[in-house]
């Protein structure tokens, strides 16, 4: 039972590079909840059994006191700020399209999602997008690890959601419209990409799959596919 | 005040059925009626809960009580053949309306998203908001403002009108081909804006109807509570002398007032979409799918507190009253109140932080949404006080009000993890948030609002709940809640994205034990409402008597004889005090009506009012 208590245990394994960051945000927000929910129960339970009813004895006429309602006022106010100050930097290297990391080493992919596949659509050797040599391959994406990969998310119909639990990774799909995310991966392997908003009767069995290969692997799959 | 003897008799004329108890204009009457509707709706809306949740515990699996199609089972076509008859609905006038959307007793995908979109829907629309509002702020304001009746009686007949007619027209939409809207509470666009796209053709459009009229009848109720908190105070009823649940459905008012104009248009121009070919929401027509989320959002974020703000008011009467003590922070809790109900309106944006929105302004909303803390946690640690050097007693509704009291602090806590826009990335449309929304809104509001009825109930019909009983309620639902929602933090953290039909489809069988416990432990839920629909019925009719003023409480509504006449009050009472004004050092009694005046009884008190009762 103790284990339903430890959220950040439940965490899916991480493998991207901001996905650390996020992590340190969840246990920080964690610890901080966790304290004030036991300072606060302990307390109501305190309460509840000191102040119980008892034969005789009167309630204390207390109406409030100004020191105290300023007090936790001006520290719940200095905790949220300061939070919210922690988590600026996060939030703009992960979602902020003019912070994000480019070389001419990243890989760009297309992911267009539809009722109910992602098509991943691959640049081909010229890095283009929109070009001939685009290959699309129906829920597999296949990436290099420890490369930044860029995705322009577009949607044919509703709107889906791009979620890669490991990658820390969550992004809307709009019809109409081209949005820009990435992700670096830090570990090999397979990861599914399940679509996080409501997309209709299909929406939970919407799935696609990152395989992220090692270069070895990755320069392989190229060769492979535009052989 | 020397002109009541003339007013105080006119009441007393007879009334036939009908004007009694079905177009009934007496805001009592009113208000129980809001709450037999409410009750009823409560059980339908849980009911299809239950459902869902069966599906999510034991994915394809046919219900036990709905009949094995075993044919099918053995072939594994079960789920197929479901689809296959939902699409062919209405062309077989054979079947009954079990076969179309359960077929076999498997819960198809489509049938599903229709299941848990009008749980919400109507938990939200035609629970809370009917319970909360409409049956306790009829109720309760004209009584503790110390007044005859509403400002405009008939409109508070219509107000209850309308949303019969609300709930009519949602019903229906589950029996039209096709079924009902299955595009979420929140009926994102184009999904909700395309039939095509999810097949629901009038299921949806019923359900935008079904919305506006119940946002009419808001409308009159709070154009109705807010004349009348201003204009009809009783002589000496200051604003600061209003209990604070008073305060808190007087700010909700203003609320629905506000909001629901701008839901009411979105609603419209998603009908227009729909039925007229109009493309407001939809891309390649010029229009804009986020459109519709600001303008759903900028509603529903107001709403989101106006169902939470008037559990709040509630469970501030009772835990003063049974820690026979003055509330603790009487102003800061009405601005506590009145700053989340500002903050309301500037935080809709956290509900979009991975829509597409410009991730620029996530900044701005991070900070306003993590501000709604503040307040917050003045509230709790008001409350808090409250109970310091109190006399605790623990009563039926001080449980269901130390519950909403814990409850409302991890639904504020978990709140603080999606409020923190790097997080929210990771939890978003996962779990997590429907433990959160389910921790604040049933926690924290219904518990209050159990807590109420019990509470009010000997006011409301002369006599008393069953204590026993009341007990019993509270301890099953109290544990199989957090047995239900509980888990629900754990499998967002997971992963376990919300809205999904089948489990199973992705990577979270290691999580599938979780679901199965869930599942349990609501039908445990359900079942123990059972338990409060006896106790209220049964003690409608059966319970033990109730005296005037049962908990020895200062507000005015227990000023009023029980039974309340017609009018309420014999005479309009005068007001001398606040409405927490319990053991005041040197007094006779633990507790100071608010009509006694210092040094001498009220003028206009009836002398037995309960002072001498025990």
């Amino acid at each position: 039972m103790l284990k339903w208590l430890d959220f950040p245990a439940w965490l899916p394994e991480n493998a991207s590079t901001f996905g650390e960051g996020v992590d340190k945000l969840f246990v920080l927000i964690y610890w901080i909840t966790a304290v004030v929910f036991i300072a606060v129960m302990a307390v109501l339970i305190g309460f509840m059994i000191k102040y119980r009813f008892k034969e005789g004895r009167k309630a204390d006429y207390i109406e409030g006191s100004t020191t105290l309602e300023i007090t936790w006022t001006a520290a719940t106010t200095v905790i949220v700020f300061g939070l919210a100050m922690l988590s600026l930097p996060q939030w703009n290297k992960i979602k902020v399209p003019s912070q994000f990391p480019s070389s001419p080493d990243d890989v760009l992919v297309r992911v267009h999602a539809k009722q109910f596949n992602w098509d991943m659509t691959y640049p081909g050797p010229d890095g283009k997008l929109g070009t001939t040599d685009d290959l699309t391959l129906e829920n597999h994406l296949h990436v290099p690890v420890n490369k930044v990969v860029h995705v322009e998310l577009t949607s044919e119909d509703v709107i889906h959601s791009f979620f890669v639990p490991q990658m820390r990774l969550k992004q809307d799909a709009l019809p109409g419209r081209t949005i820009n995310v990435w992700f670096e991966a830090t570990k090999t392997g397979k990861y599914e990409i399940p679509c996080a908003e409501l997309c209709g009767f299909g929406h939970s069995a919407m799935l696609g799959y990152l395989n992220v290969h090692t270069d070895d692997d990755y320069a392989k799959w190229v060769e492979e596919a535009w052989q | 005040m020397n002109d009541h003897a003339n007013e105080s008799h006119d009441h007393h004329h007879e009334e036939s059925f009908v004007s009694k108890y079905i177009f009934s204009l007496d805001h009592k009457m009113i208000g129980k009626q809001f709450l037999i509707y409410g009750l009823i709706m409560f059980m339908v809306g849980g009911g299809l809960a239950l459902l869902f949740r069966w599906q999510l515990a034991w994915p394809d699996k046919p219900l036990p009580m709905i009949g094995v199609s075993q044919e099918y089972l053995d072939e594994g076509e079960a789920v197929s053949e479901a689809d296959r008859r939902w699409e062919r609905w209405g062309e077989d006038d054979e079947e009954n309306w079990f076969e179309r959307t359960m077929y076999g007793g498997i819960i198809g995908p489509e049938f599903y998203n229709a299941l848990f979109t009008m749980h919400a829907t109507i938990m939200v629309f035609f629970v809370v908001v009917p319970l909360l509002v409409g049956a306790f702020g009829n109720f309760l304001i004209p009584l503790m403002i110390g007044t005859r009746d509403m400002a405009f009686p008939v409109l508070n007949m219509l107000s209850f009108w309308t949303s019969v007619l609300g709930a009519v027209i949602l019903m229906a939409g589950f029996f039209v081909p096709g079924g009902h809207a299955a595009a979420g509470w929140t009926g994102y666009a184009p999904l909700s804006s395309v039939p095509d796209f999810t097949g629901v053709i009038w299921g949806q459009n019923l359900w935008c109807m079904a919305l506006i009229v119940m946002g009419v009848s808001s409308l009159m109720g709070s154009i109705n509570y807010i004349t009348t908190v201003i204009n009809m105070r009783a002589p000496g009823m200051t604003y600061f002398r209003l209990p604070l649940v008073i305060w808190s459905l007087f700010i909700v008012a203003i609320l629905l007032l506000l909001a629901f104009p701008v839901v009411a248009s979105a609603l419209a121009l998603l009908l227009f979409d729909r039925m007229a070919g109009t493309s407001f929401f939809l891309a390649e027509g010029g229009g804009e799918p986020l459109l519709w989320q600001h303008l759903f959002w900028f509603f529903g974020h107001p709403e989101v507190y106006i169902l939470i703000l008037p559990g709040m008011g509630l469970a501030s009467e009772m835990i003063s009253v049974f820690s026979r003590k003055p509330i603790f922070g009487y102003k800061s809790m009405v601005f506590a109140m009145i700053s989340i109900a500002f903050l309301s309106w500037v935080v809709w944006g956290h509900h979009m932080f991975q829509s597409g929105m410009n991730p620029q302004l996530s900044m701005a909303f991070m900070t306003t949404t993590m501000l709604i803390a503040v307040p917050s946690a003045i509230k709790t640690f008001n409350w808090l006080g409250t109970l310091f050097r109190g006399s605790i007693q623990f009563t039926v509704p001080m449980l269901h009000t130390l519950a909403f009291v814990s409850m409302f602090v991890i639904g504020g806590l978990s709140g603080i993890f999606m409020a923190n826009s790097p997080v929210d990335i990771h939890i978003h449309d996962t779990y997590y948030i429907v433990a959160h929304i389910h921790y604040v809104v049933f926690g924290g509001s219904v518990f209050a609002l159990f807590g109420a009825v019990f509470y009010w109930f000997p006011k409301m019909f002369g006599r008393h709940m069953n204590a026993a009983l009341g007990k019993i309620h509270f301890w099953i639902s109290f544990i199989a809640f957090n047995g239900v929602f509980f888990p629900m933090h754990i499998i967002g953290v997971a992963g376990h994205r919300r809205r999904i039909h089948n489990p199973l489809d992705t990577d979270l069988a290691h999580l599938q034990g979780i679901n199965e416990f869930i599942t349990m432990c609501a039908f445990i839920l359900g079942a123990a409402q059972i338990i409060l629909l006896v106790n209220v019925f049964w003690s409608m009719f059966k319970g033990r008597v109730a005296e005037q003023n049962p908990w020895h409480a200062n507000t005015l509504e227990w000023h009023a004889p029980t039974p309340v006449p017609h009018g309420n009050f014999d005479q309009i009472p005068r007001v001398y005090h606040g409405p927490y004004e319990y053991s005041v050092p040197g007094a006779e009694t633990d507790w100071i009506p608010q009509t006694q005046s210092d040094g001498e009884p009220s003028r206009d008190e009836p002398i037995a009012a309960g002072a001498t009762a025990d």
